[in-house]
Order: structure tokens, then C-alpha cells, then sequence
């Protein structure tokens, strides 16, 4: 399949909008079947995204090095008060600097 | 209809120029994760869903199973249950093919327009929805691709410290959830599980141990009453 696409890859991207684009429309074959969610199972629900990217995060941080450790605490007070682009840009300026001064 | 169409393209502008620097980086560190330009705008393309296709990249390297990563890609993007629940009283009057090529452009801002409009008894008529889905679509794949090709030149990610930025975009994204009922205590644990999980069993596993620890401790803790979660607005696919 050329430089632009390999097989594997193509697939595992095929899968993985077939598995979002089921989200996408879960809710309303859902709905058509219940009339709404159970409160517990909508508390359940509601979690899935902050609880799997924790998960990306937590780990991330501990098995990283110094710079990364630092970049992070640096990126989280960003992140309470500005929106993500500046959130990205003073963790990414302090990876740097990190590494550039003590790396 | 047209007017309709217009007026929700009109409507997906602001949400259009907020998406394109997203839709630049996702290229560009698609690319630095070794996919080539092709893939990565066909990622954009038929995930159409921000972190759902940079937990894609920051999985592909790791030597994890294909079923892993589409889980993993399942459950980020598993809010567009709720989504897809909560705007499908609004489309009663769409035909099937309607509603399904609606729920494929469903995003973040998606949603909460389309729910804005339908509670303020605005009709929310298909071609308004698509004139406020496509707008975004076309930046965010064409941006992808832009970011892409000229991420090729870039060479290795962690020369130019790029390998921090997921980690904390992930970061940005928890913290984006703050305001939710219970959030503390799903994300400590969840923290802490997927550490103990990442030490003792092995990747990939943190990620489905500990986010399963965080889901059941929300399913067990009391449910609330009234429980709404009109997102703000952010990125496609945040």
C-alpha cells in the first residue's frame, strides 16, 4: 500500500473509528430501549474518560524523568486557570529548559 | 434550508479556529510516532475525535494488541453514549440515514449546540446540524494533514521535547473533568491503581485496571439526583 498507508496500521485505525463511531451512536440505540439511563449506570458512564486518562497520566509521571516530572507540575496550576494551548506551551517550555540546563 | 445550513456553519466558526491548532499538533505527533501522512489524515478523517486519536498514538508504539488500543480509543470517546442519548429528542424528525450521518459528526461543541438550540425551541433541522458538523470536520482534517506533512521535517520528538506534550495535554483533559460529581476520588484512584497495575502486572494492563478501579467507585458511590454534564465547549473530540 505505498509510503502513505501500511496494513497494519490502516487496520487498527479501521478499527478504532468503527469503535467510536459506535459510541457516537450508542446513546440513541440505548434510548430507544430504555427509556433513560439508570443513575447508577449514568454515574458509571460519566467517569469512563476521566478515569482511562488518568491512567495516561499517573504512570506517565511516575516512570518519567526529571524534566517530564517537573514540565508536569509546572502544566497542572496552568491548566486550572488557562485553556490548553497555553497549558501545552509552559510544559513544553520547561521540558526544555530542563533539559537544556540540567540535562 | 440553505439559510439553516449557513447559519450553523456560521455558528461552527469559533469552534473552527479553536480546533485548527489541535488539528496541526495531532498531525505533526502522529508523524513523530512513526505514522505516515496518509494514515494520520485518514485518522482524522473516520476517528474524528481529538484524545481519543492521540491515546491511539501514545499505544501504537508500545508493542500493546490491537484490541487494547480500540478499547482504549472505545472508552475514551464512551461520552458520546451520553451525547447521543441526550440529542436524540431533537432529531425526531430526521429520517434513519439522517440521524446516522448526524451521530458521526458528534463532537464536544456538537453536543452542547445542539442541545442549546433544541431546549431553546429553535428547530434543530439537519441542515443547520451539518452546517455547524462539516465546518469543523473539514478544518480538523485538513489541518491534520497540514501538520502532518510538515511534521515529516521534524525528525526525533524528544529532541524537541514534543514527548512531554501528550502526557499533559492528557493532564489539561483530567483536569477538564474537575467540576464533575466524585471527581477526586475516580481520579485518585484511578491514579493510584494504574500505577500499582503499570509495577506488578504490566502495560498495557494499567490502563483497563485502573480505569476500571475509577468506574466502579463512581458506579458504588451514592448516585445524585439531577446529574447533567453539558461539557464546556472544547475542542472536536476533545
Amino acid at each position: 500500500m505505498s509510503d502513505w498507508f501500511t496494513l497494519e496500521m490502516t487496520l487498527l485505525i479501521l478499527g478504532g473509528a468503527a469503535a467510536t463511531y459506535l459510541t457516537r451512536v450508542g446513546g440513541f440505540l440505548l434510548i430507544s430501549r430504555l427509556q433513560a439511563l439508570p443513575p447508577r449506570l449514568e454515574a458509571a458512564l460519566n467517569a469512563v474518560p476521566a478515569a482511562v486518562l488518568t491512567t495516561l497520566v499517573a504512570p506517565a509521571f511516575v516512570a518519567g524523568d526529571t524534566a517530564t516530572r517537573i514540565a508536569m507540575a509546572v502544566a497542572l496550576p496552568v491548566a486550572l486557570r488557562f485553556s490548553t494551548i497555553p497549558m501545552l506551551v509552559a510544559g513544553w517550555l520547561t521540558v526544555l529548559a530542563c533539559r537544556h540546563f540540567f540535562g | 434550508m440553505r439559510t439553516d445550513f449557513w447559519e450553523g456553519a456560521r455558528g461552527g466558526a469559533p469552534v473552527l479556529v479553536s480546533t485548527l491548532p489541535f488539528a496541526a499538533l495531532f498531525g505533526a505527533l502522529a508523524v513523530a510516532h512513526g505514522l505516515t501522512v496518509g494514515e494520520a489524515t485518514l485518522m482524522s478523517a473516520i476517528i474524528f475525535a481529538g484524545a481519543s486519536q492521540l491515546v491511539g498514538l501514545e499505544l501504537f508504539g508500545h508493542d500493546i494488541p490491537a484490541w487494547v488500543v480500540i478499547l482504549s480509543i472505545f472508552a475514551v470517546n464512551f461520552r458520546h453514549i451520553l451525547y447521543s442519548a441526550a440529542i436524540t429528542p431533537f432529531m425526531a424528525h430526521f429520517t434513519l440515514p439522517q440521524k446516522l450521518a448526524s451521530f458521526f459528526l458528534l463532537t464536544d461543541p456538537q453536543f452542547a449546540e445542539t442541545v442549546t438550540r433544541g431546549e431553546s425551541r429553535q428547530r434543530v433541522s439537519f441542515s443547520w446540524y451539518m452546517g455547524f458538523g462539516l465546518t469543523i470536520y473539514a478544518g480538523w482534517v485538513a489541518l491534520s494533514f497540514v501538520g502532518a506533512y510538515f511534521g515529516r521535517a521534524m525528525g526525533d520528538p524528544k529532541a524537541w521535547g514534543f514527548d512531554v506534550l501528550l502526557p499533559i495535554y492528557f493532564l489539561g483533559i483530567v483536569l477538564g473533568f474537575r467540576k464533575r460529581d466524585n471527581f477526586l476520588g475516580i481520579a485518585l484512584v484511578s491514579a493510584v491503581a494504574s500505577v500499582l497495575a503499570f509495577h506488578y502486572v504490566g502495560s498495557p494492563w494499567h490502563v483497563s485496571l485502573g480505569a476500571l478501579a475509577g468506574v466502579l467507585l463512581a458506579a458504588a458511590l451514592p448516585p445524585k439526583p439531577a446529574l447533567s454534564t453539558a461539557p464546556k465547549i472544547a475542542e472536536a473530540g476533545e
